[in-house]
């Protein structure tokens, strides 16, 4: 089987590799890359464990193979702050206890920066359809809603003070 | 209330400080099984049977050991060498680890591919070739015992039918005489179906066999990584597995709720594998492996409840049918095979009660596991709350009413139940009178009546609960004789920091900082002074791991217990130190003082200081502590919860409208901490009561194998959970505390299930078995139609 | 899970595809979006050997209206149709159903063409592509090709795309005065396939009699299905609710539902009924405002 070369960003760092056809993008970043914070949690695309962002979009990284990720810009959840610092969603969800266990949180808060993104103000409905491709077993969601609310307004204020 | 004693610096019980644990997992740099990666390591990819029963007639590794990069395809025949091919279960049943001739049921372990890489092994299992010969498999357990069912297991010594065991509790006779004589009689056969604990994180192992040191370090997703040692080293023994040389670490794990306590065969073939290759083997389910084995409930409960006519119960029965699958692998600490079952007599003051359960073999996946609940609470508790509601509605009583009227009240704790507990405290009355409060009771059964003179369906569901929490006690539990006390190691250093370590592992629910609280609250060391470890067994004080809602009422309390020992240390210090004699110093969160005298005083931190560098002449250096803690009793939580619905006659669509949940688990920790875990169990509640359960078809296939069709409930589906609660200390505990976190998986399928059948009782639907599924809901109220 | 080996090729045009398609032959299939031909991969249900990326290729990503046609590039996604600010405002019956489809990620990157091209009665567009009397347009070795929605679903996961053509491009009748279409489906949970979905499109002239009617059913049958009887008893006629509930009963009469996980067969033909009643009242109030 023929390899392919991809080249792409991740994180910000451009990385260049030569990958099968069928390797799976999670699988490229959690073996290749050494990055464990993408999760597997299902491989039917039905729990958003691996959740990530391809030019900017959720994505579910267990359903899209990396030779289609040439020339993309990947973030995960390594990336989306500077080392020893927080986006507002990473300490919304430390604030409002979003998390138990903490698996499924990486694809939660990659999926949710999508969320903000499109709806800067969602109401709790819009928060609850809005994750709802992303499966938590422990948190009763109550509180993810919280997070995604508080990151929001936080979202809103940052933004409001830079314009 | 709960008054706290320590500032929200030092944060003591009853401060909601934030988690200690989080910034990993906010990060992406928490440490999961999956995330370990070992120099040379393999991976293992299992074999599964298409088959519910099936002889194996061969099994061609050929093409796979073709593939380049298959190492090795293990069958059970190279098991069998080793004598590895089957396992004990803790109640004392035998589970195949690979078969040497017989599947038992569908996606059971074949034979596992070993190969460089996690695409190569999965490649390399496609290619095994194995031939059956399909037998027709027994998987209605009603049939289990008919003359011509086959003999699933002739492997047994002495085994003649399917019938694996009879278990029963209480007084036969004199249940069936008030039976007999009681004015009101009901009776429902309830089922609770097979479900699955569905964590996001799947099962898995990396297994490193060092021949040199002849060390096997083993990382696990394992709740119970001591008692998952001891196990393996009294199994595998034979071969040189000596319980010194074995290391677990179960390092983070995604969410376990009982599902990753038991000893999966692939845990073992990957252990075996290792063992035999010396290298790292690393095995990771995937989903679909994950959902079809282990399960929790399959009970078949024939229930009657006996009352006067107005209402007073006098008595109560159960006759069980329990579906094990293939081997009894129950994952049960207790001394009884049902757990805590008995359990089942409820909130109530009642004088006769009898439980009886016939368990028997099918062929499905075995299992057992305790899915968030102390081992077959879920089941007793939905069992009573059913047939309490089903009583009410009979006589035409409100449900809360009736509730009131036979509940046990406030000044009979302790509470020695009719099947044998001893209910330790509980304000059953307060808790729900609050929950009614709450919910606005009243308004809602105004609008119910008006709704239904409209023939619109609105339904409120009560649920009061007893849980039975901690295991536990050793004259109840034990683990293959290793009694069910757990250890907390505390090092203060002597810079006044501290370093503790656990016989437990948590899941999510937070132990680094509800343990920490724990000790800032007995010590004064501020919480984040405080580090907390568990889960390696090459470290941390054995324990038996964290389920049945046990760690604060083991590992908690032998935390406070040692703190306690450290402080007594202390005093010795502190009296040196201030030059007066150990009666007259006095002790206040974080430091000691004259009596008398509060400006002379010393810190803990100068106390511990002291301990390294200035001690008591005579007196053994260093400030540690380490105790195990054998509870006296189990805890009881209790909780009062409501629902409130709105069925759609015309599509059986229901809509929870409201869910009220009060809760009593005793003096709280974190009150942050405590209300997440209600609102995690309650949707862990409302999952199986109208989402979840694994379907079989005649053939014994499971037809909801992957989370297509497992519906584990998303946000949407997950109603906004209101939270509330009273505190009634336990008496026992030394912290006044009680386990909660199972107490919503327990109490809440009832009440919803209470509310669907509330709606629908106007049509005269008297009894649903959960999932209450809106197709559910639509045929029942077709064949009430028909029926009126 | 994980597929079997295959060969990826990027096609970068059009002709690029079908040429590549052409050189390898049957075994040969088209991926865009990916999330229903993936998915059957790592099952290992589908293994082709070899896959064409027709997701890069440029142009075929667009909503737009031409002469009276709305046309919507076979690439766009449903997340774009989502947030289209044409379609929310003319065209409600997507925004309906792409709400109701799979999760917002999943909709990232699953295709319009994709969902239609697949030939899977248990998607939501092509019930939506029946009312809305679509034409689907494809291009292959023969060149381009028009095939009205009623000819393009010929069985179980069949279409009438024959091999190396690819869909372009989906053609809609322009929104017109006094029209309204809306889409349900009842789902077991959210993002679930249907247990039973029902899409309407209604016309009505000035005196609000309807002159053009279309209802889409959603997985009560093998292919996608046009609920013709219904449709004729509408159509020329004043829409009471008599005729609404004379349709529901067709509709629960017609559909070719099967009992499986999702309900028994008489419970889904109660709710095709309930549905398309419901989504006829939904539409028509569209069509009146």
């Amino acid at each position: 089987m023929a390899k392919h070369k991809v080249t792409m960003t991740i994180n910000g760092k451009s990385v260049t590799a030569e990958v099968d056809s069928r390797l799976l993008l999670v699988h490229f970043i959690r073996e290749n890359l050494d990055m464990t914070g993408t999760h597997i949690g299902c491989d039917t695309s039905s729990c958003g464990a691996c959740t990530i962002l391809i030019d900017g979009k959720s994505v579910k990284s267990c359903t899209y193979l990396t030779v289609r990720a040439d020339g993309a810009e990947i973030t995960t959840i390594e990336g989306i702050a500077a080392d020893g610092t927080n986006h507002p969603l990473q300490k919304a969800f430390h604030d409002q206890h979003g998390l138990h266990c903490g698996f499924c949180t990486p694809g939660m808060i990659m999926r949710s920066i999508d969320l903000l993104k499109t709806n800067p103000n969602p109401t709790e409905k819009e928060i609850r359809w809005g994750i709802s491709g992303n499966l938590c077993r422990c948190t009763g969601y109550n509180n993810i809603v919280k997070s995604v609310q508080q990151a929001a307004a936080e979202m809103a204020k940052e933004k409001e003070a830079s314009v | 209330m709960f008054k706290c004693k320590t500032s929200p610096e030092v944060g003591g019980m009853g401060h909601s400080v934030k988690r200690k644990e989080d910034a990993r997992f906010l990060h992406g740099k928490g440490k999961f099984t999956d995330d370990v990666k070992l120099p040379g390591m393999l991976h293992m990819v299992i074999v599964r049977s298409p088959y519910a029963y099936a002889k194996i007639l061969s099994i061609n590794k050929e093409k796979a050991l073709a593939i380049d990069g298959v190492l090795a395809v293990i069958t059970g025949e190279d098991l069998a060498q080793y004598n590895l091919h089957w396992m004990p279960t803790l109640l004392s049943d035998s589970q195949m680890v690979l078969p040497t001739d017989t599947v038992m049921h569908q996606s059971q372990e074949v034979c596992a591919v070993i190969a460089t890489d996690r695409y190569i092994a999965v490649d390399g299992a496609e290619a095994v070739d194995v031939q059956y010969e399909p037998m027709k498999a027994l998987v209605d357990p009603y049939k289990a015992l008919d003359k011509d069912a086959p003999l699933l297991r002739p492997d047994k010594e002495g085994q003649k039918d399917n019938h694996i065991y009879h278990w029963e509790r209480g007084e036969r006779a004199k249940t069936d005489a008030a039976i007999a004589a009681a004015d009101v009689v009901v009776k429902e056969r309830i089922y609770l179906p097979r479900i699955h604990v569905a964590s996001i994180e799947t099962c898995g192992v990396v297994a490193s066999y060092d021949k040199d040191t002849e060390k096997m370090l083993i990382y696990l997703t394992s709740q119970a990584p001591h008692a998952i040692r001891t196990i393996l080293a009294l199994v595998a023994g034979h071969v040189g597995l000596s319980e010194e040389k074995i290391r677990i670490i179960a390092p983070d794990i995604g969410g376990g709720f009982g599902g990753k306590v038991p000893v999966y065969p692939g845990y073992v073939i990957a252990i075996a594998a290792s063992f035999l290759i010396g290298k790292p083997v690393k095995w990771i389910e995937d989903r679909s492996e994950n959902l079809v084995n282990g399960f929790a409930r399959d009970y078949h409960m024939d229930c009657e409840l006996a009352a006067t006519k107005d209402g007073k119960i006098q008595a109560f029965k159960v006759s069980t049918l329990a579906d094990h699958g293939y081997t009894d692998s129950s994952a049960n600490p207790s001394k009884y095979p049902t757990g805590m079952f008995s359990i089942c007599t409820g909130s109530y003051d009642y004088e006769h009660a009898f439980a009886e359960l016939d368990a028997v073999y099918t062929n499905k996946a075995p299992g057992g596991v305790a899915y968030r609940c102390s081992f077959r609470v879920t089941e007793a508790v939905h069992a009573i709350e059913r047939m309490v509601d089903k009583l009410a509605a009979e006589i035409g009583k409100d449900p809360a009413q009736l509730r009131f009227e036979n509940f046990i009240k406030k000044e009979q704790f302790p509470y020695a139940s009719p099947l044998g507990w001893s209910y330790d405290s509980g304000d059953y009355k307060q808790t729900l009178e609050k929950a009614m409060d709450m919910i606005g009771y009243a308004d809602y059964k105004k609008e119910q009546a008006e709704k239904r003179a409209q023939g619109k369906l609105m339904g409120i569901g009560i649920c009061t609960f007893t849980e039975v929490v901690g295991a536990g006690p050793s004259k109840d539990f034990d683990i293959l004789g290793i009694k069910m006390f757990d250890s907390a190691e505390i090092r203060v250093h002597p810079t006044g920091k501290a370093l503790a370590r656990f016989g437990t592992k948590s899941q999510g629910q937070g132990h680094e900082t509800t343990y920490a609280q724990i000790l800032a609250e007995e010590l004064g060391i501020p919480y984040t002074d405080i580090e907390i470890d568990e889960g390696d067994t090459d470290t941390a004080p054995y324990g038996l791991g964290t389920y049945a809602s046990r760690s604060t009422p083991t590992a908690g309390a032998a935390a406070a217990i040692a703190a306690r020992k450290l402080r007594d240390k202390g005093k010795k210090i502190a009296a040196h130190l201030l030059e007066v004699s150990e009666e007259d110093i006095e002790w206040e969160v974080g430091k000691y003082f004259v009596k008398g005298a509060p400006e002379k005083s010393k810190t803990i931190q100068d106390v511990a200081f002291a301990a390294y560098t200035n001690f008591p002449e005579g007196m053994e250096p260093g400030f540690e502590a380490t105790h195990y803690y054998d509870p006296p009793n189990l805890t009881f939580p209790n909780g009062a919860y409501i629902c409130v619905v709105e069925v759609e006659e015309e599509t059986g669509a229901i809509d929870v409208k409201r869910f009220v949940a009060i809760d009593d688990c005793g003096n709280i920790i974190n009150p942050m901490i405590v209300e997440g875990q209600i609102h995690g169990g309650l949707t862990q509640g409302i999952a199986p009561a109208m989402y979840e359960g694994i379907v079989y078809d005649d053939e014994g296939n499971v037809l909801n194998g992957t989370l297509m069709d497992y519906l584990v409930p998303t946000a949407v589906e997950s109603p906004h959970w209101e939270t509330g609660h009273t505190i009634t200390p336990s008496p026992h505990h030394p912290l006044g505390a009680k386990g909660v976190a199972e107490s919503p998986t327990v109490g809440a399928p009832p009440a919803i299930a209470n509310a669907i059948i509330d709606a629908l009782y106007p049509l005269g639907i008297k009894h649903l078995d959960i999932p209450i599924t809106p197709d559910k809901v639509w045929d029942a109220i077709q064949v009430a139609k028909a029926k009126a | 899970m994980i597929p079997a080996n295959f060969n990826y090729h990027k096609a970068n045009t059009l002709k690029e595809a079908i040429a590549l398609s052409q050189e390898l032959g049957e075994e040969a299939k088209y991926m865009s979006g990916g999330h229903s031909l993936l998915p059957m991969m790592k099952l290992r249900f589908a293994t082709p050997e070899h896959i064409i990326d027709i997701s890069k290729i440029k142009g075929l990503s667009y909503i737009k209206e031409e002469g009276n046609l709305l046309k919507i590039g076979a690439l766009t996604t449903q997340t774009e149709l989502e947030h289209n600010p044409n379609l929310k405002e003319n065209y409600p019956i997507f925004g309906d159903a792409v709400w109701l489809t799979a999760d917002p990620s999943v909709r990232n990157c699953g295709t319009i063409g994709g969902n239609i091209a697949h030939g899977d009665a248990a998607n939501d567009q092509p019930a939506l592509m029946l009312a809305l009397r679509a034409t689907i347009i494809a291009e292959g070795v023969d060149g381009k090709k028009s095939i009205p929605i009623d000819d393009f679903f010929h069985g179980f996961y069949m279409t009438a795309l024959e091999p190396g053509d690819i869909l372009t491009e989906i053609q809609i009748p322009k929104t017109k005065k006094n029209s309204g279409g809306a889409y349900h489906k009842v789902e077991r949970k959210v993002g679930d396939y249907a247990t039973a979905g029902v899409a309407v499109h209604i016309e009505l002239d000035d005196d609000g009699v309807c002159q053009e009617i279309g209802i889409g059913l959603t997985n009560v049958s093998a292919v996608p299905m046009r609920l013709e009887r219904g449709e004729e008893i509408l159509r020329g006629k004043k829409i009471t609710d008599e005729l609404i509930e004379q349709v529901g009963v067709i509709a629960g009469e017609d559909a070719e539902p099967e009992s499986d996980l999702r309900g028994s067969e008489a419970y889904k033909r109660s709710i095709v009924n309930t549905i398309t009643k419901r989504m006829l009242n939904k539409a028509l109030e569209r069509a009146r405002k």
